[in-house]
């Protein structure tokens, strides 16, 4: 067969890529899932998982900072996606640079950075002993508020592109015709505004509480003992060679993940929501 | 597209809003910008602001040949990641955008899945896959592993230049003679090359930066630069790792800022299809 063959039934050109991914993605995904079913394939592992109460405290903990940080991306991205869509082109283009670049930047080295800014000598404990809020320099770091600010600041690109993208979207010719039907700013951005930009709203919350479901390196650096989230504990149970209930566990937490994009998939199609992963 | 961008009427809402973009802005852009002061700190512990200003965390850092072995480490891995995701992202863009077949939606959302299914299920799932074949210690399995995660920035990058471009051009190409591979070649080609360079670049950070999946899979004599700074954060947060990230947000910026002119130049030469 020619390059020319492959030219003209260009289906043939995803096979390999589909062989890769089945192969070293697909499978042991699926041979990871198998192990929870235990070795007597009686699910002890999932059992054990389900009825473990450590295990639904940790779950419960991570649901909460997953919502958390969804609420709080939302209305802090929605302004500044706002600002940004309703911006002259050249400031509109470093803003998006101003969400674009920390978001390229590695999650270590943001956790870092949180590190130098919440520790004991960091700048937010300095700055509130000069303005005399505070005397004694405070516990901000290894706390569930430092991971809540590590993990909102993580998340925040995620929320603000694709609110952008869909206020980008809208006609301003429906805003200006709603204005001078006589609605005032806030009747114009409920009745017009809001409705046309909830796509972006809705993909950007599904991406941010699905992306916070699965996190680890945040939590495990700037939070205390009792900010664990689900991956921390996987990553903890296959230290001490407990494989298949860290196996059930990811295994839950896939089905978690899965059951939120299935339940959007039908207001935003699933490619064009992983589209605004760049 | 929309015919006309919205326009805010009222003048102060337009200041408030400014203001509060700003103040998010500044969110997203200073703890980044921190680190640069900190890494030139003369301090022996991580205070800031520094109490005086020294090149010290770079000394010893350049003097240090774990922390070089670990960049390079990462470096060769993540320069492998990107040509085997480079390779089979394109191909697969290509297939996925001109083939027709049935359950292409699905294969794109499974193809898209390793950026939004969180790190740790594919971490310890590649882990213990890799135990089984006795694959856990190598690099090229590293690199392997980071290809599944690194690919489909190329398949989105790559995929987005072909919905954008005209294909009369290859059938102008047909008609004037120039068989299928000959067309793709000269026409086709240099049209998606922006886009699969920007994809190459994105593929290229992401295996850089990458520390889930390397933390199982790594042997002992493979820290990779991301392990690194990992296991000096958990021990003691000196300013070292500030000195690191700078050097590494200095790469992963120019990398992206070229990667995003390739998006620029891309759609600007585009002959745009109607």
């Amino acid at each position: 067969m020619s390059a020319a063959h492959f030219l003209r039934r260009p289906e043939w050109l995803v096979v390999p890529l589909i062989a890769f991914l089945a192969v070293f993605y697909l499978i042991p995904v699926i041979l990871m899932l198998a192990r929870s079913a235990g070795t007597q394939t009686d699910f002890a592992p999932l059992l054990e998982a389900v009825s473990s109460d450590i295990a639904r405290t940790i779950f419960w903990n991570t649901l909460k900072i997953a919502v958390g940080t969804t609420l709080a991306t939302l209305v802090l991205a929605y302004p500044l996606a706002f600002f940004i869509a309703t911006a002259k082109p050249f400031t509109a283009s470093v803003f998006l640079a101003i969400v674009m670049v920390p978001f390229w930047t590695s999650i270590l080295i943001r956790s870092y950075a949180w590190m130098v800014l919440l520790g004991r000598q960091g700048l937010i404990n300095g700055v509130l002993i000069w303005l005399g809020v505070i005397d004694q320099p405070i516990r901000l770091l290894n706390t569930n508020f430092a991971v809540y600010i590590g993990m909102i600041h993580v998340l925040l690109p995620f929320m603000v592109l694709p609110i952008f993208s869909s206020l980008k979207a809208i006609d301003g010719r429906l805003v200006a015709a709603a204005e001078n039907l006589g609605a005032n700013a806030f009747a114009t951005f409920r009745h017009v505004i809001l409705p046309l930009s909830m796509p972006g709203i809705v993909a950007g919350c599904v991406l941010v509480f699905v992306l916070a479901l699965g996190f680890y390196v945040t939590p495990a650096l700037l939070g205390g003992p009792s900010d664990m989230t689900i991956s921390m504990l996987i990553a903890q149970e296959v230290d001490l060679y407990r494989w298949d209930y860290a196996a059930a566990l990811a295994g839950i937490l896939l089905v978690a993940t899965l059951v939120a994009l299935f339940a959007v998939s039908r207001v935003v199609s699933v490619d064009k929501l992983l589209g605004g992963v760049r | 597209m929309s015919a006309r961008p919205i326009v805010l009427s009222g003048r102060a809402s337009r200041w408030g809003l400014g203001l509060v973009a700003l103040f998010v802005s500044a969110f997203l852009i200073f703890p980044v910008l921190i680190i640069v002061p900190v890494s030139f700190s003369a301090g022996s512990f991580l205070s800031f602001p520094p109490p005086g200003w020294s090149l010290q965390w770079y000394e010893r850092l350049f003097s240090r040949a774990d922390w070089l072995n670990s960049a390079w480490l990462s470096i060769w891995i993540a320069c492998l990641a990107t040509v085997f995701s480079t390779l089979l992202g394109t191909a697969g863009a290509y297939g996925l955008v001109r083939g027709k077949f049935p359950g292409q939606k699905i294969l794109i959302g499974f193809i898209l899945s390793p950026l939004i299914i969180p790190g740790i299920i594919v971490a310890i799932a590649v882990y213990f896959f890799y135990a089984r074949l006795q694959l856990v210690g190598s690099t090229l399995a590293i690199a392997v592993a980071h290809t599944a995660l690194a690919v489909p920035f190329v398949v989105v990058n790559v995929s987005a230049s072909l919905y954008g471009f005209d294909r009369r051009l290859e059938q102008a190409a047909a008609n004037l003679g120039a068989d299928a591979f000959t067309a793709f070649r000269l026409i086709t080609l240099p049209i998606i090359k922006p886009g699969i360079a920007a994809g190459a670049l994105f593929a290229f950070i992401s295996s850089f930066d990458e520390l889930i999946v390397a933390l199982f899979i790594a042997g002992p004599t493979q820290v990779t630069l991301p392990l690194r700074m990992w296991e000096s954060m958990r021990n003691s947060i000196e300013p070292t790792i500030a000195a690191v990230s700078v050097l590494a947000v200095g790469i992963s910026v120019s990398l992206f800022l070229t990667a995003s002119w390739l998006q620029i130049r891309a759609k600007s030469t585009l002959p745009v299809s109607e």
